[in-house]
Protein backbone atom coordinates (compact mmCIF):
# COMPACT_ATOMS: atom_id res chain seq x y z
CA UNK A 1 0.00 0.00 0.00
CA UNK A 2 1.25 3.06 -1.14
CA UNK A 3 1.59 5.57 1.54
CA UNK A 4 2.09 8.96 -0.84
CA UNK A 5 -1.39 8.56 -2.14
CA UNK A 6 -3.63 11.50 -1.08
CA UNK A 7 -6.95 9.85 -1.70
CA UNK A 8 -7.45 5.80 -1.64
CA UNK A 9 -10.40 3.68 -1.73
CA UNK A 10 -10.20 0.44 -0.05
CA UNK A 11 -12.57 -2.69 -1.45
CA UNK A 12 -15.30 -0.02 -2.07
CA UNK A 13 -18.68 -1.66 -3.46
CA UNK A 14 -21.86 0.32 -4.13
CA UNK A 15 -25.02 -1.20 -4.04
CA UNK A 16 -28.07 0.60 -5.95
CA UNK A 17 -31.87 -1.34 -6.04
CA UNK A 18 -30.37 -4.46 -5.95
CA UNK A 19 -27.93 -4.16 -8.08
CA UNK A 20 -24.13 -4.07 -7.73
CA UNK A 21 -22.86 -1.25 -9.59
CA UNK A 22 -18.75 -1.98 -8.59
CA UNK A 23 -17.09 -3.74 -5.67
CA UNK A 24 -13.52 -4.77 -4.68
CA UNK A 25 -12.50 -0.98 -6.13
CA UNK A 26 -8.87 -0.47 -5.13
CA UNK A 27 -7.81 3.17 -5.79
CA UNK A 28 -4.97 4.56 -5.28
CA UNK A 29 -4.31 8.47 -6.33
CA UNK A 30 -0.89 10.33 -5.74
CA UNK A 31 -0.49 13.97 -5.89
CA UNK A 32 -0.44 14.52 -9.69
CA UNK A 33 -3.32 12.16 -11.00
CA UNK A 34 -6.35 12.47 -12.91
CA UNK A 35 -8.60 9.82 -12.59
CA UNK A 36 -11.33 9.89 -15.50
CA UNK A 37 -14.18 7.86 -14.49
CA UNK A 38 -16.25 6.37 -17.63
CA UNK A 39 -19.28 4.34 -18.32
CA UNK A 40 -22.62 3.72 -19.81
CA UNK A 41 -25.43 5.91 -18.22
CA UNK A 42 -26.29 4.18 -14.58
CA UNK A 43 -23.23 2.32 -14.30
CA UNK A 44 -22.28 4.53 -11.21
CA UNK A 45 -20.07 7.14 -12.19
CA UNK A 46 -22.36 9.87 -9.87
CA UNK A 47 -22.72 7.50 -7.00
CA UNK A 48 -18.60 6.97 -7.19
CA UNK A 49 -18.00 10.36 -6.96
CA UNK A 50 -20.89 11.09 -4.30
CA UNK A 51 -19.34 8.46 -2.20
CA UNK A 52 -15.63 9.79 -2.62
CA UNK A 53 -16.98 13.44 -1.37
CA UNK A 54 -18.71 11.51 1.77
CA UNK A 55 -21.78 12.67 0.78
CA UNK A 56 -23.15 9.21 -0.14
CA UNK A 57 -21.90 5.90 2.05
CA UNK A 58 -20.78 2.66 0.54
CA UNK A 59 -22.42 -0.35 0.73
CA UNK A 60 -19.02 -1.43 1.96
CA UNK A 61 -15.35 -0.74 1.88
CA UNK A 62 -13.83 2.39 2.50
CA UNK A 63 -12.40 5.86 1.72
CA UNK A 64 -8.78 7.41 2.91
CA UNK A 65 -7.55 10.57 2.90
CA UNK A 66 -3.96 10.45 3.80
CA UNK A 67 -4.70 7.06 5.31
CA UNK A 68 -7.65 7.99 7.18
CA UNK A 69 -11.13 7.43 6.63
CA UNK A 70 -12.70 10.83 5.73
CA UNK A 71 -15.72 9.94 8.35
CA UNK A 72 -12.96 10.20 10.56
CA UNK A 73 -10.90 13.37 8.96
CA UNK A 74 -14.06 15.66 9.17
CA UNK A 75 -12.86 18.99 8.08
CA UNK A 76 -9.63 18.12 7.61
CA UNK A 77 -10.79 15.97 4.47
CA UNK A 78 -13.88 19.16 3.82
CA UNK A 79 -11.37 21.32 3.82
CA UNK A 80 -9.36 20.14 0.77
CA UNK A 81 -12.53 19.11 -1.26
CA UNK A 82 -14.01 20.96 -3.61
CA UNK A 83 -16.68 19.18 -5.80
CA UNK A 84 -18.82 20.20 -8.44
CA UNK A 85 -21.77 17.99 -9.61
CA UNK A 86 -24.71 17.79 -11.53
CA UNK A 87 -26.55 21.15 -10.04
CA UNK A 88 -24.39 23.83 -10.27
CA UNK A 89 -24.80 24.74 -6.41
CA UNK A 90 -25.43 28.23 -7.60
CA UNK A 91 -28.18 30.45 -5.69
CA UNK A 92 -30.13 32.37 -8.65
CA UNK A 93 -30.92 35.43 -6.24
CA UNK A 94 -27.73 36.01 -5.39
CA UNK A 95 -24.57 37.61 -7.36
CA UNK A 96 -21.88 36.17 -9.05
CA UNK A 97 -19.20 37.57 -6.83
CA UNK A 98 -21.91 36.63 -4.00
CA UNK A 99 -21.41 33.11 -4.59
CA UNK A 100 -18.37 32.82 -4.85
CA UNK A 101 -18.26 34.38 -1.58
CA UNK A 102 -20.34 31.76 -0.08
CA UNK A 103 -18.51 28.95 -1.94
CA UNK A 104 -15.35 30.64 0.24
CA UNK A 105 -16.89 30.82 3.09
CA UNK A 106 -17.81 27.28 3.50
CA UNK A 107 -14.23 26.19 2.39
CA UNK A 108 -10.50 27.39 2.68
CA UNK A 109 -10.54 30.48 0.37
CA UNK A 110 -7.43 30.95 -2.20
CA UNK A 111 -5.40 33.72 -2.29
CA UNK A 112 -6.50 34.63 -5.94
CA UNK A 113 -8.42 37.86 -5.38
CA UNK A 114 -12.39 37.19 -6.70
CA UNK A 115 -12.22 39.66 -9.55
CA UNK A 116 -8.62 37.28 -10.87
CA UNK A 117 -10.68 34.47 -10.54
CA UNK A 118 -13.47 35.56 -12.53
CA UNK A 119 -11.50 36.78 -14.96
CA UNK A 120 -9.54 33.63 -15.10
CA UNK A 121 -12.99 31.82 -16.05
CA UNK A 122 -14.15 34.39 -18.45
CA UNK A 123 -16.55 36.31 -16.12
CA UNK A 124 -15.34 39.25 -15.39
CA UNK A 125 -17.76 41.92 -16.59
CA UNK A 126 -20.82 39.46 -14.82
CA UNK A 127 -19.15 40.16 -11.27
CA UNK A 128 -22.74 41.98 -10.31
CA UNK A 129 -25.42 39.98 -12.45
CA UNK A 130 -27.52 37.91 -10.99
CA UNK A 131 -27.31 34.38 -11.59
CA UNK A 132 -30.58 34.12 -12.79
CA UNK A 133 -29.59 36.28 -15.17
CA UNK A 134 -26.76 34.11 -16.55
CA UNK A 135 -26.57 31.42 -19.84
CA UNK A 136 -26.13 27.83 -19.10
CA UNK A 137 -22.67 27.51 -20.24
CA UNK A 138 -21.73 30.80 -17.73
CA UNK A 139 -23.31 29.16 -14.84
CA UNK A 140 -21.06 26.21 -15.16
CA UNK A 141 -17.97 28.31 -16.01
CA UNK A 142 -19.15 30.44 -12.52
CA UNK A 143 -19.55 26.58 -10.30
CA UNK A 144 -16.38 25.31 -11.57
CA UNK A 145 -14.39 29.48 -10.47
CA UNK A 146 -15.26 27.59 -6.91
CA UNK A 147 -12.37 25.57 -7.96
CA UNK A 148 -9.47 28.10 -8.00
CA UNK A 149 -11.85 30.53 -5.59
CA UNK A 150 -11.31 27.95 -2.70
CA UNK A 151 -8.07 25.87 -1.89
CA UNK A 152 -8.48 22.52 -2.45
CA UNK A 153 -6.14 19.80 -3.00
CA UNK A 154 -8.89 17.49 -4.70
CA UNK A 155 -11.28 18.39 -7.29
CA UNK A 156 -13.93 16.49 -7.83
CA UNK A 157 -16.27 17.26 -10.76
CA UNK A 158 -19.68 15.30 -12.39
CA UNK A 159 -19.11 16.43 -16.44
CA UNK A 160 -17.77 19.26 -15.35
CA UNK A 161 -17.85 20.47 -19.12
CA UNK A 162 -21.81 20.26 -19.76
CA UNK A 163 -22.60 23.02 -21.91
CA UNK A 164 -19.17 24.66 -22.35
CA UNK A 165 -17.48 25.41 -25.12
CA UNK A 166 -14.62 24.43 -26.91
CA UNK A 167 -12.58 27.48 -25.71
CA UNK A 168 -13.84 26.54 -22.46
CA UNK A 169 -13.00 23.48 -22.21
CA UNK A 170 -9.45 24.08 -23.38
CA UNK A 171 -9.43 26.77 -20.50
CA UNK A 172 -10.16 24.23 -17.77
CA UNK A 173 -8.18 21.81 -19.15
CA UNK A 174 -5.28 23.80 -18.65
CA UNK A 175 -6.32 25.03 -14.96
CA UNK A 176 -6.82 21.03 -14.57
CA UNK A 177 -2.98 20.64 -15.87
CA UNK A 178 -1.90 23.43 -13.59
CA UNK A 179 -3.59 21.96 -10.34
CA UNK A 180 -2.06 18.90 -11.37
CA UNK A 181 1.35 20.29 -11.38
CA UNK A 182 0.69 21.76 -8.25
CA UNK A 183 0.01 18.69 -6.66
CA UNK A 184 -3.48 18.67 -6.63
CA UNK A 185 -5.67 14.97 -7.66
CA UNK A 186 -9.05 15.44 -10.06
CA UNK A 187 -11.74 13.31 -10.19
CA UNK A 188 -14.26 13.56 -13.01
CA UNK A 189 -16.65 11.98 -14.92
CA UNK A 190 -16.94 13.18 -18.60
CA UNK A 191 -18.46 12.31 -21.81
CA UNK A 192 -15.99 14.65 -23.48
CA UNK A 193 -12.23 13.50 -24.14
CA UNK A 194 -9.67 15.23 -22.47
CA UNK A 195 -6.51 15.96 -23.58
CA UNK A 196 -4.14 15.25 -21.54
CA UNK A 197 -0.50 13.43 -21.55
CA UNK A 198 -1.55 9.92 -20.75
CA UNK A 199 1.08 8.89 -17.95
CA UNK A 200 -1.11 11.51 -15.67
CA UNK A 201 -4.70 9.88 -16.25
CA UNK A 202 -5.85 6.85 -14.94
CA UNK A 203 -8.85 6.10 -16.68
CA UNK A 204 -11.64 3.69 -14.38
CA UNK A 205 -14.31 2.09 -17.04
CA UNK A 206 -17.36 0.89 -14.49
CA UNK A 207 -19.35 -0.85 -17.78
CA UNK A 208 -16.55 -2.96 -18.19
CA UNK B 1 -5.78 32.07 3.55
CA UNK B 2 -7.42 30.85 6.59
CA UNK B 3 -11.04 29.64 6.44
CA UNK B 4 -13.69 31.36 8.29
CA UNK B 5 -14.53 30.71 12.34
CA UNK B 6 -17.35 29.27 13.38
CA UNK B 7 -18.96 32.53 14.48
CA UNK B 8 -18.25 33.80 11.03
CA UNK B 9 -19.46 31.03 9.20
CA UNK B 10 -22.59 31.41 10.81
CA UNK B 11 -23.51 35.09 10.54
CA UNK B 12 -22.53 34.64 6.84
CA UNK B 13 -25.10 32.05 6.20
CA UNK B 14 -27.34 34.38 8.25
CA UNK B 15 -26.95 37.34 6.48
CA UNK B 16 -26.92 35.17 3.19
CA UNK B 17 -30.51 34.03 3.61
CA UNK B 18 -31.76 36.95 5.37
CA UNK B 19 -30.15 38.28 1.79
CA UNK B 20 -32.13 36.21 -0.17
CA UNK B 21 -35.87 36.14 1.80
CA UNK B 22 -35.12 40.17 1.08
CA UNK B 23 -34.76 39.70 -3.11
CA UNK B 24 -38.00 37.95 -2.69
CA UNK B 25 -39.99 39.62 -0.83
CA UNK B 26 -43.35 38.95 -1.64
CA UNK B 27 -42.98 35.26 -0.65
CA UNK B 28 -42.61 36.87 3.15
CA UNK B 29 -45.32 38.29 3.35
CA UNK B 30 -47.28 35.24 2.76
CA UNK B 31 -47.17 33.62 6.00
CA UNK B 32 -47.94 36.61 7.62
CA UNK B 33 -51.17 37.29 5.50
CA UNK B 34 -52.23 33.81 6.23
CA UNK B 35 -51.94 34.77 9.93
CA UNK B 36 -53.90 37.94 9.98
CA UNK B 37 -56.69 36.42 7.21
CA UNK B 38 -57.66 33.51 9.19
CA UNK B 39 -57.40 35.42 12.60
CA UNK B 40 -59.43 38.69 10.74
CA UNK B 41 -62.46 35.87 9.51
CA UNK B 42 -62.63 34.48 13.07
CA UNK B 43 -64.66 37.33 14.07
CA UNK B 44 -66.87 37.57 10.93
CA UNK B 45 -67.68 33.76 11.06
CA UNK B 46 -68.43 33.17 14.79
CA UNK B 47 -70.19 36.84 15.47
CA UNK B 48 -68.43 39.89 16.80
CA UNK B 49 -69.29 39.55 20.22
CA UNK B 50 -66.85 40.54 22.88
CA UNK B 51 -66.89 38.04 25.27
CA UNK B 52 -66.75 35.13 23.18
CA UNK B 53 -63.98 36.71 20.98
CA UNK B 54 -61.88 37.58 24.29
CA UNK B 55 -62.52 34.12 25.38
CA UNK B 56 -61.10 32.35 22.29
CA UNK B 57 -58.54 34.43 21.04
CA UNK B 58 -55.65 32.59 22.72
CA UNK B 59 -56.50 29.63 21.15
CA UNK B 60 -57.36 31.24 17.42
CA UNK B 61 -53.86 33.57 17.77
CA UNK B 62 -51.96 30.24 18.26
CA UNK B 63 -53.85 27.94 16.01
CA UNK B 64 -53.09 30.64 13.12
CA UNK B 65 -49.82 31.07 14.52
CA UNK B 66 -49.00 27.36 14.42
CA UNK B 67 -50.37 27.18 10.42
CA UNK B 68 -48.78 29.97 9.31
CA UNK B 69 -45.39 28.60 10.43
CA UNK B 70 -45.89 24.88 9.03
CA UNK B 71 -47.04 26.69 5.98
CA UNK B 72 -43.47 28.02 5.50
CA UNK B 73 -41.39 25.32 6.34
CA UNK B 74 -41.01 23.64 3.42
CA UNK B 75 -39.08 26.62 1.93
CA UNK B 76 -36.34 26.34 4.86
CA UNK B 77 -34.56 23.81 2.53
CA UNK B 78 -36.23 23.36 -1.08
CA UNK B 79 -34.48 26.03 -2.51
CA UNK B 80 -30.89 24.96 -1.30
CA UNK B 81 -31.77 21.40 -2.30
CA UNK B 82 -32.66 22.10 -5.44
CA UNK B 83 -30.01 24.34 -7.11
CA UNK B 84 -27.47 22.22 -5.44
CA UNK B 85 -26.07 24.90 -2.94
CA UNK B 86 -27.59 21.97 0.41
CA UNK B 87 -25.02 19.49 -1.26
CA UNK B 88 -22.26 22.49 -0.83
CA UNK B 89 -22.86 23.01 2.51
CA UNK B 90 -23.14 19.38 3.75
CA UNK B 91 -19.59 19.56 2.60
CA UNK B 92 -18.43 22.45 3.85
CA UNK B 93 -15.40 22.41 6.11
CA UNK B 94 -17.57 24.04 9.06
CA UNK B 95 -19.94 21.65 11.31
CA UNK B 96 -23.54 21.06 9.46
CA UNK B 97 -25.56 21.58 13.01
CA UNK B 98 -24.04 25.18 13.05
CA UNK B 99 -25.38 25.95 9.67
CA UNK B 100 -28.14 24.71 10.09
CA UNK B 101 -28.93 26.56 12.68
CA UNK B 102 -27.81 29.87 10.82
CA UNK B 103 -30.39 28.57 8.47
CA UNK B 104 -33.25 27.94 10.93
CA UNK B 105 -32.46 31.61 12.61
CA UNK B 106 -33.38 33.25 9.51
CA UNK B 107 -36.00 31.10 8.53
CA UNK B 108 -37.14 32.60 11.77
CA UNK B 109 -36.39 36.07 11.26
CA UNK B 110 -37.79 36.02 8.23
CA UNK B 111 -41.51 34.24 9.42
CA UNK B 112 -41.61 34.25 13.20
CA UNK B 113 -40.89 37.23 13.94
CA UNK B 114 -43.24 39.12 11.65
CA UNK B 115 -46.22 36.86 13.73
CA UNK B 116 -44.49 38.40 16.55
CA UNK B 117 -44.93 42.28 15.45
CA UNK B 118 -48.45 41.45 14.36
CA UNK B 119 -49.58 39.42 16.94
CA UNK B 120 -50.52 42.90 19.89
CA UNK B 121 -52.81 44.41 16.87
CA UNK B 122 -54.55 41.10 16.31
CA UNK B 123 -55.00 40.08 20.11
CA UNK B 124 -56.28 44.05 20.51
CA UNK B 125 -58.93 42.93 17.59
CA UNK B 126 -60.22 40.13 19.35
CA UNK B 127 -60.54 42.01 22.46
CA UNK B 128 -58.30 40.21 24.79
CA UNK B 129 -57.75 41.39 27.94
CA UNK B 130 -54.77 44.02 28.04
CA UNK B 131 -53.37 41.86 31.09
CA UNK B 132 -52.49 39.44 29.15
CA UNK B 133 -50.69 41.04 25.93
CA UNK B 134 -47.43 40.76 27.53
CA UNK B 135 -47.59 36.78 28.38
CA UNK B 136 -49.18 36.77 24.60
CA UNK B 137 -46.13 38.42 23.03
CA UNK B 138 -43.91 36.26 25.68
CA UNK B 139 -45.31 32.84 24.29
CA UNK B 140 -45.14 33.77 20.60
CA UNK B 141 -41.06 34.71 21.16
CA UNK B 142 -40.55 31.62 22.90
CA UNK B 143 -43.10 29.21 21.04
CA UNK B 144 -42.32 30.49 17.23
CA UNK B 145 -38.43 29.64 17.43
CA UNK B 146 -39.42 26.11 18.67
CA UNK B 147 -41.86 25.94 15.93
CA UNK B 148 -39.30 26.93 13.22
CA UNK B 149 -36.46 24.22 15.21
CA UNK B 150 -39.10 20.98 14.85
CA UNK B 151 -40.07 21.70 11.67
CA UNK B 152 -36.45 21.86 10.16
CA UNK B 153 -36.15 18.16 11.25
CA UNK B 154 -39.05 17.38 9.65
CA UNK B 155 -38.60 19.33 6.29
CA UNK B 156 -34.65 17.62 6.40
CA UNK B 157 -36.58 14.11 6.62
CA UNK B 158 -39.22 14.62 3.85
CA UNK B 159 -36.87 17.14 1.09
CA UNK B 160 -36.01 14.40 -0.52
CA UNK B 161 -39.60 13.12 -1.51
CA UNK B 162 -41.11 15.19 -4.16
CA UNK B 163 -44.52 15.72 -2.70
CA UNK B 164 -43.47 15.59 0.99
CA UNK B 165 -46.07 17.90 1.77
CA UNK B 166 -48.54 15.60 3.27
CA UNK B 167 -46.22 13.92 5.20
CA UNK B 168 -44.10 16.95 6.72
CA UNK B 169 -47.05 18.02 8.41
CA UNK B 170 -48.49 14.29 9.41
CA UNK B 171 -44.45 14.22 10.85
CA UNK B 172 -44.52 17.79 12.42
CA UNK B 173 -47.86 18.77 13.90
CA UNK B 174 -48.06 15.79 16.69
CA UNK B 175 -44.69 17.49 18.16
CA UNK B 176 -46.29 21.22 17.68
CA UNK B 177 -49.11 19.96 19.89
CA UNK B 178 -47.43 20.11 23.51
CA UNK B 179 -46.40 24.00 22.42
CA UNK B 180 -49.76 24.49 21.01
CA UNK B 181 -51.22 23.65 24.20
CA UNK B 182 -49.02 24.70 26.82
CA UNK B 183 -48.84 28.45 24.64
CA UNK B 184 -52.85 28.91 24.41
CA UNK B 185 -53.35 27.70 28.09
CA UNK B 186 -50.38 30.82 29.31
CA UNK B 187 -52.64 33.42 27.19
CA UNK B 188 -55.73 31.93 29.01
CA UNK B 189 -54.21 32.14 32.49
CA UNK B 190 -52.95 35.36 32.08
CA UNK B 191 -55.98 36.95 30.44
CA UNK B 192 -57.67 35.30 33.32
CA UNK B 193 -55.88 37.30 36.11
CA UNK B 194 -53.83 34.16 37.13
CA UNK B 195 -50.02 33.49 37.05
CA UNK B 196 -48.72 31.52 33.88
CA UNK B 197 -45.32 31.01 34.63
CA UNK B 198 -45.83 27.13 34.66
CA UNK B 199 -46.64 26.98 31.14
CA UNK B 200 -43.98 29.78 30.46
CA UNK B 201 -41.17 27.79 32.36
CA UNK B 202 -42.62 24.47 30.38
CA UNK B 203 -42.06 26.51 27.23
CA UNK B 204 -38.59 27.83 27.76
CA UNK B 205 -37.67 24.22 28.75
CA UNK B 206 -38.95 23.16 25.16
CA UNK B 207 -36.74 26.19 23.28
CA UNK B 208 -33.70 24.98 25.03
CA UNK B 209 -34.78 21.41 24.78
CA UNK B 210 -35.06 21.57 20.70
CA UNK B 211 -32.32 24.59 20.44
CA UNK B 212 -29.65 21.60 21.65
CA UNK B 213 -30.95 18.93 19.54
CA UNK B 214 -32.86 19.98 16.34
CA UNK B 215 -29.52 21.12 14.70
CA UNK B 216 -27.93 17.87 14.84
CA UNK B 217 -31.27 16.05 14.36
CA UNK B 218 -31.58 18.39 11.16
CA UNK B 219 -28.62 18.06 9.78
CA UNK B 220 -28.09 13.74 10.18
CA UNK B 221 -31.68 13.87 8.27
CA UNK B 222 -30.19 16.23 5.49
CA UNK B 223 -26.84 13.68 5.20
CA UNK B 224 -29.64 10.88 4.95
CA UNK B 225 -32.32 12.39 2.30
CA UNK B 226 -29.18 13.71 0.39
CA UNK B 227 -27.68 10.12 -0.10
Amino acid sequence: MSTSALLQTRDLACVKDDRVLFEGLDLDLEPGRILLVEGRNGSGKTSLLRILTGLSLPESGEVLWQGVPIGEAGPEYYEQVTYVGHHDGLKRDLTALENLRLAQAMGKPSDLDLDQVLERVNLYRFGDNFVSTLSAGQKRRLALARLIATEAQVWIMDEPFTSLDKASMALFQELFEQHLQQGGVIVLTSHHDIEMPDQDVLRLDLSA
Amino acid sequence: MKRLSLSQAFAFILRRDLLIALRNRSELANPLLFFVLVITLFPLAVGAEPNLLARIAPGIIWVAALLSSMLSLDAMFRSDFEDGTLEQMLLSAHPVPVLVLAKVTAHWLVTGLPLLLISPLLAMMLGLDEGAYGILLLTVLIGTPILSLIGAIGVALTIGLRKGGIILSLLVLPLYVPVLIFAASAVDMASGGLSAMPQISMMLAFLFLSLSLSPWATAAALRMSMS
